[in-house]
Protein backbone atom coordinates (compact mmCIF):
# COMPACT_ATOMS: atom_id res chain seq x y z
CA UNK A 1 0.00 0.00 0.00
CA UNK A 2 2.50 2.87 1.06
CA UNK A 3 4.67 1.96 -1.82
CA UNK A 4 2.42 2.32 -4.39
CA UNK A 5 1.49 5.55 -2.66
CA UNK A 6 5.20 6.98 -3.08
CA UNK A 7 5.15 5.61 -6.43
CA UNK A 8 2.19 8.08 -6.92
CA UNK A 9 4.26 11.11 -5.04
CA UNK A 10 6.88 10.72 -7.74
CA UNK A 11 4.35 10.13 -10.64
CA UNK A 12 2.61 13.37 -9.40
CA UNK A 13 5.21 15.66 -9.10
CA UNK A 14 6.94 14.53 -12.51
CA UNK A 15 3.08 15.47 -14.24
CA UNK A 16 3.10 18.90 -12.35
CA UNK A 17 5.94 19.25 -14.37
CA UNK A 18 4.06 18.20 -17.44
CA UNK A 19 3.60 21.22 -19.56
CA UNK A 20 5.12 18.98 -22.97
CA UNK A 21 1.81 16.64 -22.54
CA UNK A 22 -0.06 19.63 -22.03
CA UNK A 23 0.88 21.38 -25.18
CA UNK A 24 1.14 18.64 -27.13
CA UNK A 25 -2.81 18.23 -26.04
CA UNK A 26 -3.35 22.03 -27.01
CA UNK A 27 -1.41 21.49 -30.45
CA UNK A 28 -4.01 18.21 -30.95
CA UNK A 29 -6.73 20.93 -30.34
CA UNK A 30 -10.32 20.06 -28.77
CA UNK A 31 -12.50 19.96 -31.68
CA UNK A 32 -15.33 22.66 -31.55
CA UNK A 33 -18.87 21.34 -30.33
CA UNK A 34 -17.98 19.18 -27.26
CA UNK A 35 -21.10 19.19 -24.82
CA UNK A 36 -20.66 19.20 -21.20
CA UNK A 37 -21.34 15.79 -20.92
CA UNK A 38 -18.94 14.57 -23.45
CA UNK A 39 -15.99 16.27 -21.48
CA UNK A 40 -17.50 14.61 -18.49
CA UNK A 41 -17.39 11.02 -20.15
CA UNK A 42 -13.57 12.05 -21.61
CA UNK A 43 -12.74 12.74 -18.49
CA UNK A 44 -14.18 9.58 -17.04
CA UNK A 45 -12.48 7.42 -20.01
CA UNK A 46 -9.01 8.95 -20.18
CA UNK A 47 -8.73 10.06 -17.08
CA UNK A 48 -10.56 8.32 -14.48
CA UNK A 49 -7.85 6.04 -13.13
CA UNK A 50 -5.68 9.59 -12.21
CA UNK A 51 -9.21 10.51 -10.59
CA UNK A 52 -8.63 7.12 -8.53
CA UNK A 53 -5.46 7.64 -7.78
CA UNK A 54 -6.45 10.41 -6.02
CA UNK A 55 -9.43 9.35 -4.58
CA UNK A 56 -6.58 6.33 -2.93
CA UNK A 57 -4.32 9.14 -1.91
CA UNK A 58 -6.69 11.16 -0.45
CA UNK A 59 -8.76 8.73 1.82
CA UNK A 60 -5.39 6.85 2.60
CA UNK A 61 -4.15 10.42 4.15
CA UNK A 62 -7.47 11.15 6.02
CA UNK A 63 -7.95 7.77 7.47
CA UNK A 64 -4.21 6.97 7.96
CA UNK A 65 -3.90 10.82 9.44
CA UNK A 66 -6.81 10.51 11.40
CA UNK A 67 -6.02 7.47 13.27
CA UNK A 68 -2.63 8.27 14.21
CA UNK A 69 -4.44 11.59 15.18
CA UNK A 70 -6.67 10.08 17.30
CA UNK A 71 -3.85 7.71 18.64
CA UNK A 72 -1.76 10.94 19.45
CA UNK A 73 -4.60 12.96 20.48
CA UNK A 74 -5.46 10.10 23.22
CA UNK A 75 -2.18 10.53 24.67
CA UNK A 76 -1.93 14.14 25.08
CA UNK A 77 -5.50 14.28 26.36
CA UNK A 78 -4.41 11.21 28.68
CA UNK A 79 -1.50 12.91 29.91
CA UNK A 80 -2.85 16.67 30.27
CA UNK A 81 -5.82 14.87 32.36
CA UNK A 82 -3.37 12.78 35.06
CA UNK A 83 -4.48 14.80 38.69
CA UNK A 84 -1.04 16.19 39.98
CA UNK A 85 -2.43 17.61 42.78
CA UNK A 86 -2.35 15.00 45.12
CA UNK A 87 -0.22 15.37 47.91
CA UNK A 88 1.86 12.14 48.10
CA UNK A 89 2.70 12.53 44.86
CA UNK A 90 6.37 13.04 44.67
CA UNK A 91 7.99 16.47 43.49
CA UNK A 92 9.54 15.59 40.56
CA UNK A 93 6.72 13.64 39.02
CA UNK A 94 4.94 16.56 39.56
CA UNK A 95 7.09 19.22 38.12
CA UNK A 96 7.47 16.79 35.12
CA UNK A 97 3.43 16.64 34.76
CA UNK A 98 3.77 20.64 34.53
CA UNK A 99 6.69 20.63 31.97
CA UNK A 100 4.93 17.92 29.62
CA UNK A 101 1.99 19.51 30.41
CA UNK A 102 3.12 22.84 29.26
CA UNK A 103 4.54 21.36 26.10
CA UNK A 104 1.07 19.96 25.22
CA UNK A 105 -0.68 22.67 25.49
CA UNK A 106 2.21 24.74 22.93
CA UNK A 107 1.59 21.67 20.41
CA UNK A 108 -2.21 22.04 20.58
CA UNK A 109 -2.41 25.78 20.10
CA UNK A 110 0.10 25.85 17.33
CA UNK A 111 -1.08 23.34 15.40
CA UNK A 112 -4.49 24.77 15.79
CA UNK A 113 -4.14 28.52 15.41
CA UNK A 114 -1.88 27.90 11.88
CA UNK A 115 -3.87 27.07 8.88
CA UNK A 116 -2.89 23.77 7.58
CA UNK A 117 -1.20 24.47 3.92
CA UNK A 118 1.09 26.76 5.92
CA UNK A 119 1.96 23.82 8.30
CA UNK A 120 2.54 22.33 5.03
CA UNK A 121 4.85 24.41 3.43
CA UNK A 122 6.71 24.71 6.35
CA UNK A 123 7.12 20.72 7.12
CA UNK A 124 7.45 20.16 3.71
CA UNK A 125 10.29 23.08 2.77
CA UNK A 126 11.05 23.77 6.22
CA UNK A 127 12.78 20.09 6.94
CA UNK A 128 14.22 20.02 3.91
CA UNK A 129 16.24 23.14 4.31
CA UNK A 130 16.88 22.94 7.93
CA UNK A 131 17.91 19.45 8.36
CA UNK A 132 18.32 18.38 4.40
CA UNK A 133 15.12 15.68 5.44
CA UNK A 134 13.47 15.87 2.25
CA UNK A 135 10.40 13.50 2.47
CA UNK A 136 8.53 12.19 0.07
CA UNK A 137 5.33 14.82 -0.52
CA UNK A 138 3.21 11.86 0.82
CA UNK A 139 5.05 11.06 3.75
CA UNK A 140 5.09 14.85 4.50
CA UNK A 141 1.39 15.38 3.94
CA UNK A 142 0.58 12.30 6.31
CA UNK A 143 2.77 13.75 8.73
CA UNK A 144 0.94 16.80 8.52
CA UNK A 145 -2.60 15.60 8.73
CA UNK A 146 -1.68 13.48 11.77
CA UNK A 147 -0.23 15.98 13.57
CA UNK A 148 -2.71 18.72 12.78
CA UNK A 149 -5.56 16.07 13.95
CA UNK A 150 -3.69 15.10 17.08
CA UNK A 151 -3.78 18.63 17.87
CA UNK A 152 -7.42 18.58 17.62
CA UNK A 153 -8.20 15.34 19.22
CA UNK A 154 -6.38 15.90 22.27
CA UNK A 155 -8.86 19.02 22.88
CA UNK A 156 -11.55 16.80 21.75
CA UNK A 157 -10.51 13.35 24.30
CA UNK A 158 -10.05 15.91 26.75
CA UNK A 159 -13.37 17.36 27.12
CA UNK A 160 -14.36 13.26 26.42
CA UNK A 161 -12.45 12.46 29.93
CA UNK A 162 -13.98 15.68 31.42
CA UNK A 163 -17.37 14.52 30.39
CA UNK A 164 -17.05 10.88 31.81
CA UNK A 165 -19.07 11.41 35.60
CA UNK A 166 -16.19 12.21 38.36
CA UNK A 167 -18.44 9.80 40.00
CA UNK A 168 -16.59 6.65 37.75
CA UNK A 169 -13.45 7.52 38.37
CA UNK A 170 -14.13 7.42 42.38
CA UNK A 171 -15.68 4.29 41.75
CA UNK A 172 -12.64 2.96 40.60
CA UNK A 173 -10.47 4.30 42.98
CA UNK A 174 -12.76 2.85 45.82
CA UNK A 175 -11.94 -0.79 44.40
CA UNK A 176 -7.78 0.00 44.55
CA UNK A 177 -7.48 0.75 41.03
CA UNK A 178 -5.10 2.91 39.67
CA UNK A 179 -4.68 5.52 37.27
CA UNK A 180 -3.98 3.56 34.28
CA UNK A 181 -6.29 0.37 34.95
CA UNK A 182 -8.87 3.19 35.82
CA UNK A 183 -8.20 5.41 32.40
CA UNK A 184 -8.04 1.57 30.37
CA UNK A 185 -10.75 -0.02 32.20
CA UNK A 186 -13.00 2.75 32.54
CA UNK A 187 -12.85 6.15 31.60
CA UNK A 188 -11.27 5.92 27.91
CA UNK A 189 -13.87 3.20 26.84
CA UNK A 190 -16.72 5.95 27.68
CA UNK A 191 -14.41 9.12 26.74
CA UNK A 192 -14.21 7.05 23.25
CA UNK A 193 -17.96 6.39 22.82
CA UNK A 194 -18.33 10.08 23.86
CA UNK A 195 -16.48 11.72 21.36
CA UNK A 196 -17.05 8.93 18.56
CA UNK A 197 -19.42 11.73 16.60
CA UNK A 198 -16.72 14.08 17.12
CA UNK A 199 -13.85 11.69 15.97
CA UNK A 200 -15.93 11.10 12.28
CA UNK A 201 -16.38 14.71 12.18
CA UNK A 202 -12.53 15.04 12.27
CA UNK A 203 -12.04 12.36 9.63
CA UNK A 204 -14.32 13.77 7.20
CA UNK A 205 -13.09 17.11 7.39
CA UNK A 206 -9.80 15.64 6.42
CA UNK A 207 -11.33 14.02 3.64
CA UNK A 208 -11.95 17.78 2.12
CA UNK A 209 -9.36 19.41 3.92
CA UNK A 210 -5.96 17.07 2.34
CA UNK A 211 -6.80 19.03 -0.79
CA UNK A 212 -4.49 21.79 0.74
CA UNK A 213 -1.67 19.45 0.84
CA UNK A 214 -1.97 20.08 -3.23
CA UNK A 215 0.95 23.26 -2.52
CA UNK A 216 3.08 20.45 -1.72
CA UNK A 217 2.45 18.42 -4.80
CA UNK A 218 0.98 15.49 -3.28
CA UNK A 219 -1.44 13.59 -5.55
CA UNK A 220 -4.32 13.40 -3.38
CA UNK A 221 -8.00 14.48 -5.48
CA UNK A 222 -8.02 17.86 -5.20
CA UNK A 223 -4.27 17.90 -7.20
CA UNK A 224 -5.10 15.04 -9.70
CA UNK A 225 -8.25 17.46 -10.53
CA UNK A 226 -6.38 20.39 -11.20
CA UNK A 227 -3.57 18.18 -13.26
CA UNK A 228 -6.13 17.21 -15.34
CA UNK A 229 -7.81 20.88 -15.75
CA UNK A 230 -4.18 22.16 -17.05
CA UNK A 231 -4.17 19.22 -19.43
CA UNK A 232 -7.84 19.73 -20.73
CA UNK A 233 -8.36 22.98 -19.78
CA UNK A 234 -12.44 22.02 -18.66
CA UNK A 235 -12.13 24.25 -15.19
CA UNK A 236 -15.91 23.47 -14.72
CA UNK A 237 -16.29 19.59 -15.91
CA UNK A 238 -13.65 18.54 -13.73
CA UNK A 239 -13.65 20.06 -10.86
CA UNK A 240 -17.63 19.55 -10.60
CA UNK A 241 -16.57 15.58 -11.22
CA UNK A 242 -14.12 16.12 -8.39
CA UNK A 243 -16.78 18.11 -6.33
CA UNK A 244 -19.05 14.73 -6.75
CA UNK A 245 -16.34 12.31 -5.82
CA UNK A 246 -15.44 14.04 -2.54
CA UNK A 247 -19.28 14.41 -1.77
CA UNK A 248 -19.78 10.40 -2.23
CA UNK A 249 -16.49 10.29 0.05
CA UNK A 250 -17.64 12.10 2.48
CA UNK A 251 -21.56 11.09 2.70
CA UNK A 252 -20.37 7.34 2.29
CA UNK A 253 -18.26 7.69 5.34
CA UNK A 254 -20.86 9.82 7.41
CA UNK A 255 -23.35 6.57 7.07
CA UNK A 256 -21.05 4.00 8.02
CA UNK A 257 -19.73 5.51 10.95
CA UNK A 258 -22.89 6.15 11.92
CA UNK A 259 -23.45 2.19 11.82
CA UNK A 260 -20.20 1.58 13.39
CA UNK A 261 -21.80 4.07 16.47
CA UNK A 262 -24.80 2.10 16.69
CA UNK A 263 -22.57 -1.30 17.07
CA UNK A 264 -20.63 -0.07 19.34
CA UNK A 265 -24.18 1.11 21.75
CA UNK A 266 -24.89 -2.62 21.62
CA UNK A 267 -27.87 -4.46 22.10
CA UNK A 268 -30.80 -2.47 23.66
CA UNK A 269 -32.16 -5.27 25.82
CA UNK A 270 -30.20 -7.91 27.26
CA UNK A 271 -31.75 -11.09 28.62
CA UNK A 272 -32.07 -12.86 32.30
CA UNK A 273 -29.69 -15.02 33.09
CA UNK A 274 -32.42 -16.89 34.97
CA UNK A 275 -35.70 -15.81 36.92
CA UNK A 276 -36.43 -12.39 37.22
CA UNK A 277 -37.61 -12.08 40.88
CA UNK A 278 -36.07 -11.25 44.10
CA UNK A 279 -35.09 -14.63 45.81
CA UNK A 280 -36.21 -14.64 49.08
CA UNK A 281 -32.95 -14.75 51.05
CA UNK A 282 -32.41 -11.37 50.66
CA UNK A 283 -35.59 -10.55 52.32
CA UNK A 284 -35.60 -10.25 56.45
CA UNK A 285 -37.84 -12.24 58.47
CA UNK A 286 -41.05 -10.95 59.82
CA UNK A 287 -41.41 -8.94 56.43
CA UNK A 288 -40.06 -5.52 58.43
CA UNK A 289 -38.09 -4.60 54.97
CA UNK A 290 -37.93 -0.85 56.72
CA UNK A 291 -40.08 0.59 53.89
CA UNK A 292 -39.41 4.39 53.26
CA UNK A 293 -41.02 6.50 55.98
CA UNK A 294 -41.87 10.11 55.05
CA UNK A 295 -39.06 12.54 56.84
CA UNK B 1 -13.58 4.25 72.70
CA UNK B 2 -11.55 1.87 74.38
CA UNK B 3 -7.98 1.64 73.95
CA UNK B 4 -7.45 -0.84 71.73
CA UNK B 5 -6.19 0.84 68.80
CA UNK B 6 -4.50 -1.61 67.45
CA UNK B 7 -7.61 -4.27 67.23
CA UNK B 8 -9.32 -1.38 65.20
CA UNK B 9 -9.90 -2.01 61.37
CA UNK B 10 -9.92 1.23 60.86
CA UNK B 11 -9.47 4.58 63.11
CA UNK B 12 -9.42 7.89 62.72
CA UNK B 13 -7.26 10.70 64.92
CA UNK B 14 -7.75 14.20 65.20
CA UNK B 15 -8.71 14.02 61.54
CA UNK B 16 -9.37 17.62 59.70
CA UNK B 17 -10.43 18.40 56.74
CA UNK B 18 -10.39 22.13 55.18
CA UNK B 19 -12.12 23.57 51.33
CA UNK B 20 -10.24 26.55 50.92
CA UNK B 21 -10.64 27.91 54.30
CA UNK B 22 -13.72 26.52 55.20
CA UNK B 23 -12.80 23.62 57.79
CA UNK B 24 -15.42 21.01 57.75
CA UNK B 25 -14.05 18.33 59.34
CA UNK B 26 -12.71 19.92 63.19
CA UNK B 27 -10.69 16.71 64.83
CA UNK B 28 -12.39 13.58 64.42
CA UNK B 29 -11.43 10.43 66.49
CA UNK B 30 -13.48 7.64 65.12
CA UNK B 31 -12.59 3.34 65.11
CA UNK B 32 -14.45 0.61 63.72
CA UNK B 33 -13.85 -2.76 65.44
CA UNK B 34 -13.66 -5.98 63.37
CA UNK B 35 -17.48 -6.91 62.73
CA UNK B 36 -18.72 -3.81 64.30
CA UNK B 37 -21.38 -1.95 62.58
CA UNK B 38 -21.44 1.98 63.09
CA UNK B 39 -24.21 4.77 61.88
CA UNK B 40 -23.09 7.68 60.94
CA UNK B 41 -25.43 10.56 61.55
CA UNK B 42 -26.37 13.89 61.68
CA UNK B 43 -27.88 17.26 59.54
CA UNK B 44 -27.22 17.61 56.00
CA UNK B 45 -23.98 19.77 55.82
CA UNK B 46 -22.25 18.36 58.97
CA UNK B 47 -19.66 16.54 57.43
CA UNK B 48 -20.73 12.94 57.23
CA UNK B 49 -19.88 11.87 53.60
CA UNK B 50 -16.68 14.23 53.38
CA UNK B 51 -15.80 12.00 56.70
CA UNK B 52 -16.21 9.18 54.98
CA UNK B 53 -14.69 10.14 51.61
CA UNK B 54 -11.67 10.95 53.53
CA UNK B 55 -10.86 7.74 55.55
CA UNK B 56 -10.69 6.20 51.76
CA UNK B 57 -8.79 8.93 50.79
CA UNK B 58 -11.52 10.11 47.88
CA UNK B 59 -10.32 13.00 49.73
CA UNK B 60 -7.26 13.59 51.22
CA UNK B 61 -7.57 15.00 54.77
CA UNK B 62 -5.73 18.58 55.92
CA UNK B 63 -4.24 16.98 58.98
CA UNK B 64 -4.49 14.40 61.25
CA UNK B 65 -4.14 10.56 60.98
CA UNK B 66 -5.92 7.41 59.72
CA UNK B 67 -4.53 4.34 60.94
CA UNK B 68 -5.55 0.96 59.02
CA UNK B 69 -4.51 -1.76 61.87
CA UNK B 70 -2.68 0.71 63.25
CA UNK B 71 -0.52 2.36 60.51
CA UNK B 72 -0.93 5.15 58.90
CA UNK B 73 -1.91 5.52 55.42
CA UNK B 74 -1.39 8.94 55.25
CA UNK B 75 2.39 8.38 55.40
CA UNK B 76 4.67 9.03 52.08
CA UNK B 77 5.03 5.70 50.15
CA UNK B 78 1.76 4.03 51.81
CA UNK B 79 0.01 1.75 49.25
CA UNK B 80 -3.25 3.62 48.69
CA UNK B 81 -4.63 1.54 45.86
CA UNK B 82 -3.95 -1.62 48.55
CA UNK B 83 -5.09 0.14 50.80
CA UNK B 84 -8.62 1.10 49.45
CA UNK B 85 -9.24 -2.54 47.96
CA UNK B 86 -9.93 -3.65 52.05
CA UNK B 87 -12.32 -1.25 52.10
CA UNK B 88 -14.99 -1.42 50.16
CA UNK B 89 -17.48 2.18 49.27
CA UNK B 90 -21.22 2.20 48.25
CA UNK B 91 -22.18 5.38 47.09
CA UNK B 92 -25.47 7.15 47.32
CA UNK B 93 -24.75 7.46 43.09
CA UNK B 94 -24.41 3.98 42.69
CA UNK B 95 -21.72 5.02 40.45
CA UNK B 96 -21.68 1.74 38.53
CA UNK B 97 -18.95 1.43 35.49
CA UNK B 98 -21.38 2.35 32.77
CA UNK B 99 -19.22 0.61 30.15
CA UNK B 100 -19.71 -2.17 31.87
CA UNK B 101 -22.12 -5.24 32.27
CA UNK B 102 -23.13 -6.17 35.70
CA UNK B 103 -21.08 -9.12 36.03
CA UNK B 104 -17.54 -6.81 34.97
CA UNK B 105 -18.96 -4.34 37.60
CA UNK B 106 -17.89 -6.96 39.64
CA UNK B 107 -15.07 -8.73 38.06
CA UNK B 108 -12.98 -5.62 36.93
CA UNK B 109 -11.64 -4.51 40.54
CA UNK B 110 -10.67 -8.39 41.07
CA UNK B 111 -8.72 -8.65 38.03
CA UNK B 112 -7.12 -5.00 37.95
CA UNK B 113 -6.79 -4.29 41.33
CA UNK B 114 -6.59 -7.88 42.97
CA UNK B 115 -4.73 -9.38 40.23
CA UNK B 116 -7.39 -12.31 40.65
CA UNK B 117 -7.54 -14.57 37.58
CA UNK B 118 -10.45 -13.88 35.45
CA UNK B 119 -12.35 -17.53 35.93
CA UNK B 120 -12.58 -17.48 39.98
CA UNK B 121 -12.86 -13.50 39.72
CA UNK B 122 -16.30 -14.28 37.64
CA UNK B 123 -17.42 -17.13 40.27
CA UNK B 124 -17.12 -14.94 43.18
CA UNK B 125 -18.88 -12.44 41.51
CA UNK B 126 -21.33 -14.64 40.51
CA UNK B 127 -21.86 -15.72 44.41
CA UNK B 128 -22.18 -12.03 45.50
CA UNK B 129 -24.72 -11.29 42.65
CA UNK B 130 -26.82 -14.44 43.96
CA UNK B 131 -26.56 -12.85 47.46
CA UNK B 132 -28.05 -9.48 46.48
CA UNK B 133 -30.34 -11.37 44.14
CA UNK B 134 -29.07 -9.80 41.17
CA UNK B 135 -27.75 -12.95 39.71
CA UNK B 136 -30.30 -12.88 36.70
CA UNK B 137 -28.80 -9.68 35.56
CA UNK B 138 -25.48 -10.32 34.88
CA UNK B 139 -25.65 -9.21 31.04
CA UNK B 140 -27.79 -6.02 32.03
CA UNK B 141 -26.07 -2.69 31.50
CA UNK B 142 -26.17 -0.11 34.61
CA UNK B 143 -28.39 1.98 32.26
CA UNK B 144 -31.28 -0.96 32.06
CA UNK B 145 -31.55 -1.24 35.77
CA UNK B 146 -33.49 0.20 38.32
CA UNK B 147 -32.05 2.35 41.35
CA UNK B 148 -32.70 -0.12 43.84
CA UNK B 149 -31.02 -3.24 41.73
CA UNK B 150 -28.33 -0.99 40.92
CA UNK B 151 -27.19 -0.21 44.14
CA UNK B 152 -27.47 -4.05 45.09
CA UNK B 153 -25.00 -4.62 42.19
CA UNK B 154 -22.89 -1.44 43.89
CA UNK B 155 -23.05 -3.71 47.07
CA UNK B 156 -21.89 -6.75 45.39
CA UNK B 157 -19.40 -4.93 43.55
CA UNK B 158 -17.93 -3.94 46.85
CA UNK B 159 -18.37 -7.46 48.18
CA UNK B 160 -16.60 -9.12 45.64
CA UNK B 161 -13.39 -7.62 46.42
CA UNK B 162 -14.02 -9.22 50.14
CA UNK B 163 -12.96 -6.41 52.22
CA UNK B 164 -12.30 -6.22 55.78
CA UNK B 165 -14.95 -3.34 56.20
CA UNK B 166 -17.96 -1.77 54.06
CA UNK B 167 -18.30 1.78 54.21
CA UNK B 168 -21.93 3.56 53.01
CA UNK B 169 -22.98 7.07 51.95
CA UNK B 170 -26.65 6.87 52.18
CA UNK B 171 -27.23 4.28 50.09
CA UNK B 172 -30.51 4.54 49.90
CA UNK B 173 -31.04 8.12 49.87
CA UNK B 174 -30.78 8.50 45.80
CA UNK B 175 -33.80 5.99 45.46
CA UNK B 176 -37.67 5.83 45.01
CA UNK B 177 -39.28 4.98 48.40
CA UNK B 178 -40.76 1.65 47.17
CA UNK B 179 -37.30 0.65 46.21
CA UNK B 180 -35.35 1.50 49.62
CA UNK B 181 -37.13 -1.67 51.39
CA UNK B 182 -34.77 -3.80 49.22
CA UNK B 183 -31.63 -2.05 49.34
CA UNK B 184 -31.91 -2.24 53.06
CA UNK B 185 -32.48 -5.48 53.47
CA UNK B 186 -29.65 -7.23 51.24
CA UNK B 187 -27.77 -4.35 54.17
CA UNK B 188 -29.53 -6.24 56.82
CA UNK B 189 -28.26 -9.58 56.23
CA UNK B 190 -24.80 -8.14 55.28
CA UNK B 191 -24.91 -6.89 59.14
CA UNK B 192 -26.53 -10.15 60.66
CA UNK B 193 -23.58 -11.93 59.17
CA UNK B 194 -20.61 -9.83 60.78
CA UNK B 195 -19.31 -7.58 58.31
CA UNK B 196 -17.80 -4.51 59.62
CA UNK B 197 -19.75 -2.19 58.22
CA UNK B 198 -19.91 2.42 58.73
CA UNK B 199 -23.02 3.42 57.11
CA UNK B 200 -23.54 7.10 56.60
CA UNK B 201 -28.00 7.33 56.67
CA UNK B 202 -30.93 9.03 57.40
CA UNK B 203 -32.74 5.94 57.76
CA UNK B 204 -33.32 6.31 61.41
CA UNK B 205 -35.43 2.91 62.10
CA UNK B 206 -32.64 1.37 60.16
CA UNK B 207 -30.22 2.55 62.14
CA UNK B 208 -31.49 1.96 65.49
CA UNK B 209 -32.36 -1.79 64.48
CA UNK B 210 -29.38 -3.18 62.55
CA UNK B 211 -26.19 -1.10 64.23
CA UNK B 212 -24.12 -1.86 67.42
CA UNK B 213 -22.86 2.09 67.76
CA UNK B 214 -24.36 5.05 66.61
CA UNK B 215 -22.30 8.56 66.33
CA UNK B 216 -24.22 11.27 65.89
CA UNK B 217 -22.38 14.45 63.59
CA UNK B 218 -22.49 18.00 64.10
CA UNK B 219 -20.54 20.77 62.96
CA UNK B 220 -17.62 18.55 61.69
CA UNK B 221 -17.42 16.75 64.97
CA UNK B 222 -18.69 12.96 66.43
CA UNK B 223 -20.93 15.23 69.03
CA UNK B 224 -22.27 11.84 70.76
CA UNK B 225 -21.42 8.62 70.34
CA UNK B 226 -22.57 5.19 71.76
CA UNK B 227 -24.71 2.28 71.79
CA UNK B 228 -27.66 2.34 68.87
CA UNK B 229 -30.27 1.87 72.04
CA UNK B 230 -28.58 5.14 74.64
CA UNK B 231 -28.16 6.82 71.66
CA UNK B 232 -31.90 6.83 70.23
CA UNK B 233 -33.91 6.22 73.19
CA UNK B 234 -31.37 8.66 75.53
CA UNK B 235 -29.77 10.53 74.20
CA UNK B 236 -26.97 12.93 76.08
CA UNK B 237 -26.34 15.84 74.09
CA UNK B 238 -28.57 18.61 73.50
CA UNK B 239 -28.42 18.60 69.70
CA UNK B 240 -28.92 14.87 69.32
CA UNK B 241 -32.33 15.57 71.24
CA UNK B 242 -33.14 18.36 68.62
CA UNK B 243 -31.77 15.67 65.73
CA UNK B 244 -33.83 12.55 66.27
CA UNK B 245 -36.66 14.81 67.46
CA UNK B 246 -37.04 15.41 63.92
CA UNK B 247 -37.63 11.92 63.09
CA UNK B 248 -39.74 10.89 65.85
CA UNK B 249 -42.38 13.47 64.70
CA UNK B 250 -42.27 12.02 61.13
N1 LIG C 1 -15.33 19.55 47.34
C1 LIG C 1 -15.83 20.46 48.19
N2 LIG C 1 -15.45 21.76 48.10
C2 LIG C 1 -15.95 22.66 48.97
N3 LIG C 1 -16.83 22.39 49.93
C3 LIG C 1 -17.25 21.13 50.07
C4 LIG C 1 -16.77 20.10 49.21
N4 LIG C 1 -17.35 18.94 49.59
C5 LIG C 1 -18.15 19.23 50.64
N5 LIG C 1 -18.10 20.54 50.93
C6 LIG C 1 -18.83 21.21 52.00
O1 LIG C 1 -18.64 20.49 53.19
C7 LIG C 1 -19.80 20.52 53.99
C8 LIG C 1 -20.13 19.13 54.43
O2 LIG C 1 -20.52 18.38 53.29
P1 LIG C 1 -20.86 16.85 53.38
O3 LIG C 1 -21.24 16.43 52.02
O4 LIG C 1 -19.76 16.14 54.03
O5 LIG C 1 -22.12 16.85 54.32
P2 LIG C 1 -23.08 15.65 54.70
O6 LIG C 1 -23.09 15.58 56.16
O7 LIG C 1 -22.68 14.44 53.96
O8 LIG C 1 -24.46 16.18 54.17
P3 LIG C 1 -25.67 15.38 53.47
O9 LIG C 1 -26.45 14.76 54.57
O10 LIG C 1 -26.45 16.46 52.80
O11 LIG C 1 -25.08 14.41 52.53
C9 LIG C 1 -20.90 21.19 53.16
O12 LIG C 1 -21.07 22.49 53.63
C10 LIG C 1 -20.31 21.21 51.77
O13 LIG C 1 -20.72 22.35 51.10
MG1 LIG D 1 -23.53 13.30 52.32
Amino acid sequence: MTATIMALGAQAAETRLGSPRRTAMVAAGAPGGRTFFDWIVLIVQDYGSWLLKGVGVTMFLALTGTIIGVVLGLGVGVVRTIPSDRPSARLPKRIALKVASAVLAVYVEVFRGTPMMVQAMVVYYGLGMAFQINLNVVTAGLLVVSINTGAYMAEIVRGGIESVDPGQTEAAKAVGMGHWATMRGIILPQAIRNILPATGNEFVINIKDTSVLMVIGTSELFFQGKTIDGILYQTFPVYLLVAAIYLVLTFSTTRLLRLLERHLDGPESFTLATSSTVPESILLPGGDNYGHRGR
Amino acid sequence: MGTGGAKAVVETRDLRKSFGTNEILKGIDFQVLPGEVVSVIGASGSGKSTFLRCVNLLEWPSSGEILYHGRDVLERGYDINRFRTHLGMVFQQFNLFNNLNVLDNCVIGQVRALGEAKAEARERAMGYLAKVGMDPYIDAKPRQLSGGQKQRVAIARALSMEPEALLFDEPTSALDPEMVGEVLAVMGGLAESGLTMVIVTHEMAFARDVSGRVAFMDGGVIAEEGSAAQVFANPNKERTKEFLARFHAG
